[in-house]
């Protein structure tokens, strides 16, 4: 089923690289994100934060700040409903709308230091700000649990004192109150039995630190709450529909009141699938009867939105002298931040997916710490996950004297084999990817000293879930084609080559738009690599449609029945040869006359998302004087089932490596004993700048997913799952030491050359 | 608080504003001036998304006074473009997918016309070096460094680069 890339359809448009339908928009400064739109008769609303990462609010009195001039209305909780618990889907994941509420606006007690206590809303930037100054705050400050050990610690000082530990089955047995907020075992055969059976037992711990997805733009909001209670929600996310339900569920109200209408959206990377400013500018724009504007200061984003949780994971891998895996054991403990949730789940799913394997015991821990929320991050608890399992495989190659691509080979998933989760999977290009890597010039290139080779593999599931999707022919013969799937990443190039592909029309000649909540039907989020594989399923079925309707005005036109006309290249065919071909202009020109306009639409939930498996090669070179991490060369190469624009594929694949880059070697949130983060900013928050980094090569693999008409599967996630692990390889060849701490930044790497 | 009277030329043409004596160039560009193609990311001058070019120099406009700008000629993303079409790099921008989100894509071209005025020939390390002030979060950088590479050979005149060819 692995067919070579010259069997598959030979496709006119999909696969070409055409210019994105809103190019000249991006290179021209005209698209509008988040904090470009404006209205008439605007205020400005800005947020209170907490100045302690733990305690109880005593009093919140706000008084001397509403009589600032300027100053329009001023909320905090008391304002807010105050909400039942209830679990509503968070894109791949879920979330307890009760904690988004708690996590937008804090009630009696803060979480994490920069967690919003008071909102307000003012005529100016200015007069808000000095009113802000002038909200009192009575806070009675609570020990800080700064990290998995003070949280697991006996007697720990509690996040929330109800919470118990949850399973997928229901509480623990003899549940008590912990930080502890979900324990998630995955086992397969008898792990004890698999370790005796082991020739070799190699065992670590690796640590990751909490890190930011780092989206160059802040979140903002421009809400205008009508009198007659509609409200119209502009904002930068990565899910419109997703927005609406949670703003409803925040604020006790029908999701039908609200119209989320998506703006450009200045990357995401998951950290955009939570609600922060939406639901308080809704109620301050109620209170003051006018639009408000919130915007995130990039201190604000980086303190009180989304991070990645820091992750501490123990596994132990026992193998035979062939390299056969025989028992994998690991411990996954993950920092959910001040409310549960962390991608423990997935990271467990997720950490040995890519092989076969008889005995396994997988433990995941979901712990809550004084820290932000964590938010979705690519390919969410993944990139930990395999950070560890890659690693201590890199180890176990070393320690078997085998090559680390002939490992992976030796235990390799492949087609009809059941993924240590549960299903098994379809035709897969993982045996491919490794066989690429091995063979490319660069595996057998020269090192020099201090320099060093590392390479890891990575899986990610990928979603379907629901799409909606709008095919409209003009009189012109030109198509608008709209869907609810907020574009990130270049998607509606590709929802214009699946509709050009369809109809035989020119991209050039296909607007692609991103609707919104009241102009499209329901679309679940832009996360989970969804996008291209479940709203371009939804593209191709409503362009099917459209055609059908092609077809049948055409045999009106020349009376006869609709099974003797066929549709090629953008034209009517009369299979009988009695008519010249109709093209599609000619056809819409006179749709008034054959039963009107021309399109199609489509709502779909897409099943059977195929999943993604990449790997990458990493060379690198040490300073031992500096500490200082040279990546030298940095190949990707990933199973993308077919690449409908491949300079966007290629763009997910290279993005996703060096945002791992920075993982493994800069970016880390700093936190002092009292819970404030150190490095609020771009200076100290190190993300990757071009000079850090060499080109990022790429290899395409095409196994189709037979699912799907073109063969797509996800593509935008699993880049970032194999990083940590290849680049955390290369220096722990270069140095003699392996690396179990990321980021490996350089006073790290000295102190480990050191071995202090 | 009194505002101040300031005359400067935005893009070729004489432009007045009133501005309080705290307000970035960026927030007058954004806020007064409606141009809000010039994006704020950080507000520090660390990220490079407010990029403008000030009296032939590379600035963050949320690091400079909108007062300091009196007399001044400055040149936003909004006027890379002229009437006759785009400018090449916003060509090879496209052709190239060197953007995906697109919110550093202003700053960053407009960066990259700034080098490109001062060298017309920048090897792939120029550049990095030139862009390091510009973050982007999306592309890893490799098709926006392909991309002012293939518009400086377009705009000496000579064959363009393809993607793909370029060496480590």
């Amino acid at each position: 089923m692995n067919s070579p890339k010259s069997d598959l359809p030979n496709y006119k448009y999909v696969g070409t690289r055409s210019i994105r339908p809103d190019g000249v928009d991006k290179v021209t400064g005209r698209a509008q994100f988040g904090a470009d739109v404006s209205l008439p008769n605007m205020v400005h609303g800005q947020v209170l934060r907490s100045t302690i990462a733990h305690g109880r609010i005593r009093s919140i009195n706000i008084d001397k700040a509403m009589a600032v001039d300027g100053v329009l209305a001023i909320i905090t909780a008391a304002d807010m409903p105050d909400i039942e618990r209830r679990m509503v889907p968070l894109g791949e994941q879920q979330a307890d709308i009760r904690d988004v509420a708690d996590n937008v606006m804090a009630r009696d007690k803060v979480l994490y230091h920069g967690q919003p206590v008071a909102a307000i809303a003012a005529t100016s930037l200015a007069a808000g700000a000095q009113a802000l100054e002038l909200i009192e705050v009575d806070y009675e400050p609570l020990p800080v649990v700064i990290d998995l050990d003070a949280a697991q610690a006996d007697n720990a000082t509690l996040l929330h004192d109800e919470q118990i530990t949850m399973t997928m089955a229901g509480p623990v047995e003899n549940p008590v109150p912990t930080n502890v907020a979900f324990y998630m075992p995955l086992a397969k055969g008898d792990v004890a039995a698999g370790f005796e059976q082991a020739d070799v037992i190699v065992e670590n711990s690796f640590e990751t630190a909490t890190v930011h997805q780092g989206y160059i733009e802040p979140h903002a909001t421009l809400v205008d709450a009508q009198i007659d209670g509609r409200t119209r929600v502009w904002t930068s996310t990565q899910g419109p529909f997703l927005f609406r339900t949670l703003i409803a569920g925040v604020l006790d109200i029908s999701v039908s009141e609200l119209q989320v209408i998506p703006t450009e959206i200045g990357g995401g990377f998951g950290g955009k699938l939570s609600v922060y400013l939406e639901p308080l500018a809704v109620v301050l724009s109620r209170r003051c009867s006018r639009p408000v504007k919130m915007v995130m200061s990039r201190e604000d984003v980086l303190r009180a939105s989304g991070p990645a949780s820091a992750s501490r994971i123990w596994v132990k891998i026992g193998a035979r002298y062939d390299g056969t895996l025989v028992a994998i054991q690991a411990k996954l403990e993950f920092e959910a931040g001040a409310f549960k949730g962390s991608p423990v789940v997935p990271a467990v799913m997720t950490m040995f997916a890519s092989y076969k394997m008889e005995h396994l015991l997988l433990e995941g821990y979901d712990v809550v710490v004084n820290k932000p929320k964590a938010s979705a991050y690519r390919a969410p608890g993944a990139p930990q996950a395999a950070f560890a399992g890659e690693a201590l495989l890199d180890e176990l190659a070393l320690k078997l004297n085998m090559d680390p691509i002939d490992l992976r080979l030796k235990n390799a998933v492949d087609e009809g084999d059941r993924a240590v989760y549960g299903p098994a999977f379809g035709p897969i290009g993982l045996k491919q990817a490794l066989q690429a890597v091995k063979s490319h010039s660069w595996y057998d290139a020269p090192l020099a000293a201090n320099q060093g080779r590392g390479m890891a593999v990575g899986f990610w599931f990928n979603v379907g879930m629901q799409s909606s999707a709008s095919v409209r022919i003009n009189e012109d013969g030109a198509v608008t084609v709209v869907t609810g799937s907020v574009d990130v990443g270049g998607s509606r190039a590709s929802m214009a080559l699946f509709a050009a592909e369809e109809l035989g029309v020119p991209p050039e000649k296909i607007q692609a738009l991103v609707g919104n909540t009241k102009t499209i039907g329901y679309c679940d989020t832009t996360g989970g690599s969804r996008t291209t594989f479940a709203t371009g399923l939804a593209v191709v079925e409503a362009s099917r449609k459209a055609v059908i309707e092609l077809r049948n005005r055409a045999a009106m036109t020349w009376e006869l029945d609709v099974e003797q006309v066929s549709w090629q290249n953008g034209q009517a065919i009369d299979l009988s040869g009695s008519n010249p071909p109709l093209a599609l202009a000619e056809i819409t020109a006179k749709a008034g006359h054959t039963g009107g306009p021309v399109g199609g639409d489509a709502q779909i939930n897409a099943p059977h998302a195929g999943p993604g498996f990449g790997v990458q090669l990493c060379d690198v070179e040490v300073d031992p004087e500096t500490g200082y991490t040279k990546i030298l060369r940095y190949l990707v190469v990933q199973d993308v089932g077919k690449a409908i624009h491949p300079s966007y594929v290629e763009g997910q694949l290279q993005g996703g490596a060096v945002q791992g880059i920075g993982m493994s070697l800069n970016e880390e949130y700093l936190y002092n004993a009292d819970g404030v983060l150190d490095d609020p900013g771009f200076l100290d928050y190190r993300v990757p700048v071009a000079s850090d980094v060499p080109m990022i090569e790429t290899h395409l693999i095409e196994v189709p997913h037979p699912p799907h008409p073109y063969g797509v599967r996800g593509v935008g996630e699993t880049p970032i799952v194999p990083p940590m692990a290849a680049v955390t390889s290369a220096i722990s060849h270069a140095i003699g030491k392996r690396v179990t701490q990321v980021p490996m930044s350089p006073p790290r790497l000295l102190s480990l050359i050191d071995g202090d | 608080m009194a505002k101040n009277h300031v005359t400067a030329s935005i893009n070729g043409q004489q432009v007045d504003y009133l501005c309080d004596s705290t307000e970035s160039l960026l927030t007058v560009l954004r806020d007064q001036l409606g141009m809000t193609g010039t994006k704020e990311g950080c507000g520090t001058g660390d990220c490079g998304a407010c990029s403008v070019i000030c009296d032939g120099e590379l600035i963050c406009s949320c690091l400079m006074l909108g007062v300091e700008a009196t007399g001044s000629k400055i040149e936003t993303i909004e006027g890379v473009a002229d009437s006759d079409g785009l400018h090449p790099l916003q060509q090879k921008f496209l052709e190239l997918a060197g953007l995906q989100c697109g919110i550093c894509t202003p700053g960053i071209i407009v960066a990259a016309k700034a080098l490109l005025a001062r060298n017309s020939d920048p090897t792939e390390k120029e550049v990095r070096y030139w862009l390091a002030g510009n973050l982007c979060r999306c592309t890893g950088y490799d098709k926006i460094i392909r991309s002012v590479l293939a518009a400086a050979a377009q705009m000496r005149g000579e064959e363009i680069a393809v993607a793909g060819e370029l060496t480590v």
